[in-house]
């Protein structure tokens, strides 16, 4: 136990750390993502079919290769980082960008198609089918799943610290090999913190699931 | 293509819409051509930097990883399956001292990165990286399977387990004979994308330093020469990603072949693989 206190101030650093990567990598990835669902609805077919090569490559690639990628391959094709975290926050918005496209665009395919049909009808142009019917209803099935994307993202940024970058992860690892004799203590205390993370996270999933369900 | 967004277009929006695919078409690939050339002063696309792949030997060495990954994922997957069956029915039974252990071990194994669980295993057992791996790999999976499997029970209309309980079948029996078979069907294809997510995972034992693909291509490129990580890289990655669709159009074409043999169908895949959580049990289509 004593070893969890005596190092607490190297776990508040890691869970900050953690925190910031996620964040960051959440919020780029909630704009590319709705870009790419955008382009994935639109009339437009060049947009549609590069947004579906996006997503379908990136969601069946393991995130190590994407972390891979950036943090290896990429600075030896010239491309190079001051700090390591920005190869991490490139990775990971890249990655969760393409399930977010996914959650967005099946959130729009889930309203049924008489809703628009109504909204056109009664003369709403695009615009405010789109804004008045359509993503108001889409936004309430959305949100539930991308929160669980985002307490996916939580857990993936520990793979940032396999590649150089000091999270909760990566102190972790360091703090068990100075303390080869208390392994397990140390591991115990990352994994608490990572649960002081997503639990309360998966707790307002399923608070909003409940809340905004829609009884069709 | 219909879309619940836009009318079926008439001739000026078509013209609008080509024009907007043209000028999409040349952005992207003039995107395309701007890496490709970059790429190219980098001297990627040197004829010598591809030829290791008429080696066999390279082929060996990216056969064994791959071997290592399958044998890692496919180990583990059978191992959580029964796991994960087991799970969800302690967590659903009515007994409340069994169910509440059992939620609380659930909810602390789906909130942990698998890549902790594995550096737990391998330093606190001291076991080799293939069990570290598997194991991590066993103890968050079983988690999601459980999940998977309740939502499933959860989703089948009440009266199948009114009927079980009123012909004088046991609570047990009643899950085991008539709410089981069918929930487990009704949620394959979410199982099945599930092992879309075990099989990317299994990559994370690259971490632990398992000699999985990704493994084998590190140990390529400094046996080899930095020259030649760019061209192992992207094969092994065209593996991963050929794999992972195969096994995600399974899920789609098991989908849409849908079951008429369970009250209610089968239930989508969910679209958020990654998510701890289903995104969707209401029923909802």
């Amino acid at each position: 136990m004593e070893v969890i206190i005596e190092n607490l101030p190297l776990y508040w650093e890691g869970l900050l750390r953690t925190l910031f990567l996620s964040v960051v990598s959440g919020i780029i990835a909630l704009i590319l993502g709705t870009l790419l669902a955008a382009a994935r609805v639109s009339p437009v077919a060049a947009l549609r079919g590069f947004s579906t090569v996006y997503v379908e490559i990136l969601r069946n690639t393991p995130l190590t290769i994407a972390f891979f990628f950036a943090v290896v391959v990429l600075p030896r094709l010239g491309v190079t980082f001051q700090q390591f975290e920005v190869a991490a926050i490139i990775a990971l918005s890249a990655y969760t960008a393409a399930f977010i496209a996914e959650a967005v665009r099946s959130g729009v395919n889930s309203v049924p198609l008489g809703q628009a049909e109504a909204a056109r009808s009664i003369g709403m142009n695009f615009g405010q089918v789109l804004n008045l019917i359509i993503l108001p209803q889409a936004l309430r099935t959305v949100i539930p799943p991308l929160i669980n994307i985002l307490i996916a993202l939580v857990k993936n940024s520990s793979v940032a610290g396999a590649f150089f970058v000091l999270e909760l992860f990566g102190y972790g690892r360091q703090m068990a090999n100075a303390n080869g004799d208390q392994v397990m203590a140390v591991l115990l205390g990352v994994a608490f913190f990572y649960l002081l993370l997503t639990i309360p996270l998966g707790v307002l999933a399923s608070t909003v699931e409940r809340k905004v369900a829609i009884a069709r | 293509m219909t879309s619940v967004l836009y009318d079926v277009p008439g001739p000026k929006a078509r013209r609008v819409s080509l024009i907007g695919s043209v000028v999409g078409t040349v952005l992207i690939l003039g995107l395309l051509a701007w890496i490709v050339m970059t790429l190219a002063q980098q001297g990627i696309f040197e004829g010598r930097r591809w030829a290791i792949f008429t080696r066999g030997d390279v082929w060996t060495l990216l056969a064994n990883g791959l071997g290592a990954t399958l044998s890692a994922a496919a180990l583990a997957a059978v191992i959580a399956f029964p796991l994960g069956l087991m799970f969800c029915l302690l967590r659903i039974s009515l007994v409340a001292w069994i169910r509440i252990p059992a939620r609380v071990v659930l909810e602390f194994l789906r909130g942990m990165p698998v890549v902790l669980m594995m550096l737990f295993v391998l330093l606190v057992f001291g076991t080799s990286s293939f069990i570290a791996v598997v194991a991590g790999l066993v103890l968050y999976n079983t988690a999601i399977f459980a999940e998977i499997i309740r939502a499933g029970i959860q989703s089948l209309p009440k009266g199948q387990r009114e009927a079980g309980l009123t012909i004088g079948l046991t609570s047990f029996q009643s899950r085991m004979l008539i709410e089981l078979p069918q929930a487990v069907r009704r949620m394959m294809p979410s199982l099945v994308a599930q092992l879309v997510v075990l099989l990317k995972d299994t990559s994370l034992g690259y971490i632990v330093a398992y000699g999985e693909l990704l493994r084998a291509v590190q140990v390529m490129a400094d046996f080899l020469g930095n020259a030649f990580l760019f061209p192992i890289f992207f094969v092994a990655a065209a593996i991963y990603i050929v794999i992972n669709i195969c096994v995600s159009r399974l899920a789609i074409w098991i989908e849409r072949r849908g079951s008429k043999k369970t009250a209610g169908g089968v239930a989508p895949a969910p679209t958020a693989v990654v998510a701890p959580e289903l995104p969707d049990v209401t029923g909802r289509k």
